[in-house]
């Protein structure tokens, strides 16, 4: 029952938000976050005595389910849902926005349907939440967003669905194949699969996997998304940044890797290069990036591309490095994004040849930039560091062919990383002052936003025991 | 079957109100009226009919299965959505308001016969009854040269078509020496079959593709649709097509479903190109009419997967696609009609002008692509699941899924005029309270539709 809070919540402000007019909407979309982080910490803190399970019948003669299972994985990502909607709306306080009403209920639409992707149990209750998450998303880019906004959201939306309705065909099949009657149950799809000839499991691979490649995004499937990114309002690029991504990933660990072993046996070689290709790709286009956030989109585009290496090589540690590093991620994105878009709203520009001196004219700001960009290159003591180092052990122990290249190579983009990231915190925070146009430093509601972000970089740095254990059991039941 | 009689006589009764009563609005009254009478009287039907034993009616002329009264029953249903969302509009067309509403009582009859046919007269009878009132239709507005020109070519085609069928029934009569399409399951066998049992067979088929509008038989639709005035449209492109289905799937399933051997690769590739043809010429229109007819062949692609995959699903599969898709077109119907323009650009703004009239398009939008949590969704998903489970044709879901992505970009081409673009759309008729009220309950029925399906097909 609680599970079902995590999404109704949510869903049911979401609905009222959009009768409500004014400075009403935020209160309300800041007051339903609270509340739904508070049960989902509520959730991933009862996690290490016994997951919290949800059953009822939907539709009995499809062999559906509404079926949520909050484990590990499933909490923790509940949790960074939370966090980072939480993060969202502090910052958006002093902010005006077009129609609130209708804003605000789309952003809070939009995290009960991620709250549903991470928790179904059910396969057809996992499709139904995927698209739903998308749905509010494709609204706010093409309402809220830049300039290009319509063809920029179209393309990104049909993009996404022809992901999805393939991995429905795989789907359909695969609950074809459960014993009995057809079942959409996780662990009726695991057995159904996993059983499945290796020549039937290799097509299949790519049948479900392509939705969660596009929504990842992995090379070649990645275009729809630094231009989404940057056309969006800072709000939607923070979820589809933080959260959006991490679907791809948890889906790719939930209802691929155990579901078809056979077929990503075969394929992970093909997916580790290309992985590795976008790695060093993103990472190269990225250094010539002037535009702030088109620089961030594409390390994004780098970080997903080792996370996913590692989801496809086969080792313990590599995959718990995966799940604690899904979390970094999406903390440390997030805060990146908050930061861009206060510089954007004060000097006007995100372009880095017009910007300077921030560490003079909004020192607080400065700070916070230079902690969060050194999180996003992984140093020591900064939550990045320990998901990264597990993440290139895991790559390092993994079973494909050639992986101690694929590790050097992969390693390559860490200094790519540094290159990029240094050069943007140098370019902003450092060399002649530009004045701002509303010259200030944080206010209030930003200072609590990225204290939040801040407080959680370095205390995970320290002491990442608690996110350790919470996704312990569930590497080691992923990898056999 | 009372709802024969019935809708006859409603249809009667109808014609004479016409010289009896000079107001169009009462005359509309009676209609509406009449029509939730007829829903009584399918109810009723359903209620006194045993579930488990067909009735054989007419000397064996009608097999009455109770899942054809439940199919029955929801297209009746569906036609007294349709009349009390366009009733208003349907005044509109011409002075014979009358006239209009006893014709699609005729067409009820029609698909009455349609969907409990036991034997191939009975097949071409209700083909007949079912067309010749929409002939009728599509050229009432006669004023309007398009309108006159749909209805022609709706006639050729249609009486082309007609004979198309009748030489098929006479072939198949050649081998199976009977009309009956119950006693042709025992005489016709797989390993020694009559030519001119497949040669029946195939001009069946056509002929009935003709009717379904499945490529490459569907020339005429898009003219016709778009010539034809909008409220009957609305009724052609969706419970008269439901209709031709259901006797498709029945005529093939129960009959020739030993045979399938011999025409599912047929049927495979016209579904292939009526797929194709639909979703790709609807990418290119600039009328929302026009983009609505060429969406009509698409959704009928997705419709023969059902007479495709001869199994139990493949009925509940045909039973919630015609009543998902005819929900929504007649919703976006309704708001088509309310609109002078009918381009795209007519669209720009609705959102802010007419709010609930632009939420609850999107919502009809969305069924029709597909997305989860609306009818559409689920209607796809039945059919699709029907040929999955039959377990070949693979590669023609996986075609179907790409076709279905493309419909998203014309549907959502709608959505992006009503919301974020700017203008002021203009109206044939001011939105009143009821039409309102009456868009909000078709909108709840999508979603129904979508989350609780297993309501719809209680009685498959």
């Amino acid at each position: 029952m609680v599970l079902l809070f995590l999404i109704l919540i949510p869903l049911i402000t979401g609905i009222m938000s959009f009768a409500v007019k004014g400075d009403g909407a935020k209160a309300l979309a800041l007051i339903s976050s609270i509340l739904t982080l508070g049960v989902s910490a509520y959730v991933s803190g009862s996690n290490y005595t016994a997951p919290i399970t949800y059953n009822h019948d939907w539709i009995p003669i499809l062999g559906t389910q509404l079926s949520f299972v909050a484990d590990g994985m499933s909490s923790m990502l509940c949790l960074l849902t939370g966090i980072v909607v939480m993060v969202v709306m502090i910052s958006n306080v002093n902010k005006e926005v077009e129609s609130p009403g209708a804003f605000y209920g789309f952003l809070l639409l939009s995290q009960a349907g991620l709250m549903g992707v991470f928790l179904a149990y059910d396969a057809l209750v996992f499709y139904v939440f995927w698209e739903l998450a998308l749905i509010p998303v494709y609204f706010l880019c093409s309402r809220w967003g830049g300039e290009k906004r319509i063809q920029v959201t179209f393309k990104f939306f049909i993009y996404t669905f022809v992901g999805s309705l393939m991995m429905l065909a795989g789907l359909i099949y695969l609950s074809m194949q459960t014993q009995g009657l057809s079942s959409y149950s996780w662990p009726d799809i695991v057995r159904a699969g996993a059983s499945l000839p290796p020549a039937t499991q290799q097509w299949l691979f790519w049948l479900i996997f392509i939705a969660f490649a596009i929504k990842m995004p992995i090379f070649p499937f990645h275009t729809w998304q630094p231009d989404t990114y940057e056309q969006s309002p800072t709000p939607v690029t923070i979820i589809l940044s933080a959260l959006m991504v991490k679907m791809g990933l948890y889906a790719v660990i939930r209802w691929l890797l155990p579901v078809v072993p056979a077929g990503v046996a075969y394929w992970s070689d093909t997916i580790v290069v290309l992985s590795v290709i976008g790695i060093i790709y993103a990472s190269c286009i990225a250094i010539v990036q002037t535009d702030m956030k088109r620089l961030v989109a594409y390390s994004s585009i780098a970080h997903m591309g080792l996370m996913c290496a590692v989801a496809f090589s086969h080792s313990n540690i590599g995959m718990h490095g995966v799940m604690v590093q899904m979390f970094n991620h999406g903390i440390t994105i997030t805060g990146m994004w908050l930061i861009i878009s206060m510089v954007e709203n004060r000097w006007g520009t995100r372009d880095m040849t017009k910007l300077g001196g921030m560490a003079t004219s909004a020192p607080n700001m400065a700070i916070a930039f230079v902690i969060i960009s050194l999180a996003s290159v992984a140093l020591p003591l900064t939550n990045g560091f320990i998901g990264e180092f597990m993440l290139f052990n895991g790559l390092f122990l993994g079973t494909e062919s050639n992986h101690i290249t694929m590790m050097v190579i992969a390693g390559l983009g860490i200094i790519l990383g540094a290159v990029y990231t240094l050069n943007m915190i140098q370019k902003t925070a450092y060399g002649a002052t530009v004045k701002m146009t509303i010259a200030k430093d944080l206010s209030a509601n930003e200072f609590i936003s990225v204290a939040i972000i801040i407080i959680l970089i370095i205390f995970l740095g320290v002491y990442p025991k608690p996110l350790l254990d919470l996704t312990s059991g569930i590497a080691g039941m992923i990898v056999k | 079957m009372k709802a024969i009689i019935a809708t006859t006589v409603f249809g009667i009764i109808m014609m004479f109100t016409g010289i009896v009563v000079n107001n169009k609005k009462s005359v509309a009254s009676v209609a509406a009226l009449l029509f939730i009478a007829l829903l009584g009287v399918n109810i009723w039907d359903l209620l006194t009919t045993s579930a488990n034993a067909p009735q054989l009616l007419f000397s064996n002329m009608l097999r009455v299965e109770h899942y054809s009264l439940w199919f029955n029953t929801l297209m009746t249903g569906c036609s007294v959505l349709y009349v009390l969302l366009m009733g208003k509009e349907i005044q509109k067309v011409g002075s014979h308001v009358a006239e209009y509403f006893a014709l699609i009582f005729f067409i009820l009859c029609g698909l009455y016969i349609l969907s409990t046919y036991n034997n191939l007269l009975m097949l071409f009878i209700g083909i007949e009854i079912l067309s010749i009132p929409q002939y009728i239709l599509a050229g009432s507005d006669k004023r309007n040269l398009k309108s006159s020109e749909a209805s022609l070519k709706y006639f050729l085609m249609g009486a082309f078509s007609t004979g198309i069928l009748l030489m098929g029934i006479a072939l198949l009569y050649g081998a199976a020496r009977t009309f009956n399409i119950m006693d042709m399951v025992g005489i016709l066998h797989s390993d020694a079959l009559n030519p001119l049992a497949l040669a029946g067979i195939m001009f069946i088929m056509i002929a009935l593709c003709f009717k379904v509008s499945a490529a490459p038989m569907h020339m005429w639709t898009p003219d016709v649709y778009d010539g034809a005035p909008t409220p009957f449209t609305a009724y052609m492109a969706t419970i008269v097509k439901a209709s031709a289905f259901f006797a498709f799937l029945r005529l093939f399933q129960v009959s020739f479903n030993s045979l399938s051997e011999h025409w599912t690769i047929i049927l495979a590739i016209i579904t292939a190109a009526t797929l194709l043809v639909g979703n790709v010429t609807a990418v290119f229109q600039q009328s929302v009419k026009r983009m609505l007819a060429y969406s009509s062949i698409a959704q009928a692609g997705f419709m023969l997967f059902a007479v495709l995959a001869v199994n139990q699903f493949a009925w509940q599969g045909i039973i919630i696609y015609a009543v998902a898709y005819s929900v929504a077109t007649i919703g976006i119907f309704s708001v088509l009609v309310k609109l002078k323009d009918y381009t795209y650009d007519g669209f720009n703004g609705l959102a802010k002008k007419e709010p609930l009239l632009a939420f609850t398009a999107s919502i009809f939008l969305f069924s029709l692509a597909g997305i989860p949590l609306t009818g559409g969704f689920m209607a796809k998903y039945y059919v699709l699941l029907a040929v999955v489970q039959q377990g070949h044709l693979l590669w023609l879901v996986i075609f179907a899924l790409l076709m279905a992505a493309i419909s998203v970009y014309y549907y959502f081409r709608v959505i992006i005029a009503m919301y974020f673009k700017t203008g002021t759309p203009e109206f044939n008729s001011p939105v009143t309270m009821g039409d309102k009220v009456m868009l909000v309950i078709t909108s709840i029925l999508v979603f129904l539709l979508g989350i609780f399906p297993q309501i719809f097909l209680y009685h498959v």
